[in-house]
């Protein structure tokens, strides 16, 4: 009978370590990033749906990608940005100037920053999207998997994507020039 | 004729029955009922006691589809497209989640099955404990002689 409880009790201490192991941002691309590897890229090929800026009822209505899905898979074989942000954030507001910009230099070299977007409601980010002119393409990261994948859990939190679709470097916070200047150098030094 | 017009009344009566069924069985979705349900996802506490910008956008997404004539299910399920599983206070019934309920369950039982081996033990020891002491009782039962002296004793303390 001691067996049987201290076995119940093990098995519940067991299920409440695995609870908050995965509900708990993982640290791993941090780790493997700081010690020089270029982990993959999680969750690459995960169909997310499209954010479209455009006004509703104008060129570009939302309704007409309504359905449309796009993955960060489609961008491989390009330097990406990878920018996790959500309307409410506001210091998600206070980069998105350095982001744009970011976009002009990374195009010319067939590079993108792409925004996703979790913990939004379509509408409020599309009035993000429109506020702050963005021009580069949004996905709507709808369930959070694709963010927790990335051990997001606060926003802003961007990712250098390399051409080969690996992890080059991580920002957990506010971006820095600097960081969008990695960025850049990593797109021109190969183009 | 008269009987065609009685048969007209009975299906008019029989389809605004159904559909009066059909409707209280429906009950229209309430805001407060939702916020309950619903937790604002940048503050993590439940809606109906969340106080900031992104609750009072939640609301007006429920609002929307209270308005929309949606029922509570159709408008967690909206929510959930929008913000994730993680928008529902109680969580989901399947996967890992279901654990949430059965847990407690599992606890509640093995100690439901525990307390049903260990309290006739405890019972039984109880019982022989007792048995035990009334023996010693037997045995250290006073002679007369010593009895008189403690009512003496006991009388000469009263006094």
């Amino acid at each position: 009978m001691p067996i049987l409880v201290s076995l119940a009790g093990a098995c519940l201490i067991g299920l409440l370590i695995y609870g908050v192991s995965t509900r708990s941002a993982s640290r791993t691309l941090d780790e493997a990033v700081a010690q020089g590897m270029h982990p993959a890229a999680p969750q690459a090929k995960r169909a997310l749906p499209v954010l479209a800026a455009a006004p509703r009822g104008g060129a570009g209505d939302p309704s007409a990608t309504a359905g449309a899905t796009g993955s960060l898979a489609a961008y491989r074989g390009r330097v990406v940005v990878l920018n996790f942000w959500a309307s409410w954030c506001e210091a998600c507001r206070a980069e998105t100037a350095l982001l744009e910009r970011a976009q002009g230099r990374l195009a010319q070299h067939g590079g993108t920053v792409l925004g996703v977007t979790y913990l939004d409601a379509s509408d409020d980010s599309q009035g993000f999207l429109r506020e702050h002119r963005i021009t580069y393409p949004n996905l709507h990261d709808t369930t959070g998997e694709f963010a927790r994948a990335y051990g997001t859990d606060q926003l802003p939190e961007s990712f250098v994507i390399d051409r080969s679709g690996d992890v080059a470097a991580i920002s957990r916070g506010e971006i820095d020039q600097a960081f969008l200047d990695r960025a850049a150098k990593l797109a021109e030094g190969a183009s | 004729m008269r009987a065609l017009a009685a048969l007209a009344t009975l299906t008019a009566t029989g389809a605004i029955g159904v559909s009066a069924a059909t409707y209280a069985a429906t009950p229209r979705a309430s805001l407060p009922t939702i916020e309950r349900r619903v937790m604002c996802v940048t503050c993590k506490i439940p809606l109906n006691v969340a106080e900031s910008t992104q609750a009072d956008r939640e609301r007006a997404f429920v609002r929307g589809l209270i308005a929309d004539g949606d029922s509570e299910a159709q408008i967690e399920r909206a929510l959930v497209s929008q913000y994730g599983p993680s928008v529902l206070a109680l969580p989901s019934a399947h996967g890992f989640d279901l654990s949430a309920y059965l847990a407690p369950l599992v606890a509640m039982l093995a100690l439901a099955a525990t307390l049903a081996l260990l309290l006739p033990r405890w019972r039984r020891h109880a019982r022989a404990q007792a048995a035990g002491r009334s023996a010693a009782d037997a045995t250290s039962t006073l002679t007369p002689a010593d009895r008189a002296r403690l009512e003496a004793d006991l009388a000469r303390f009263d006094g």
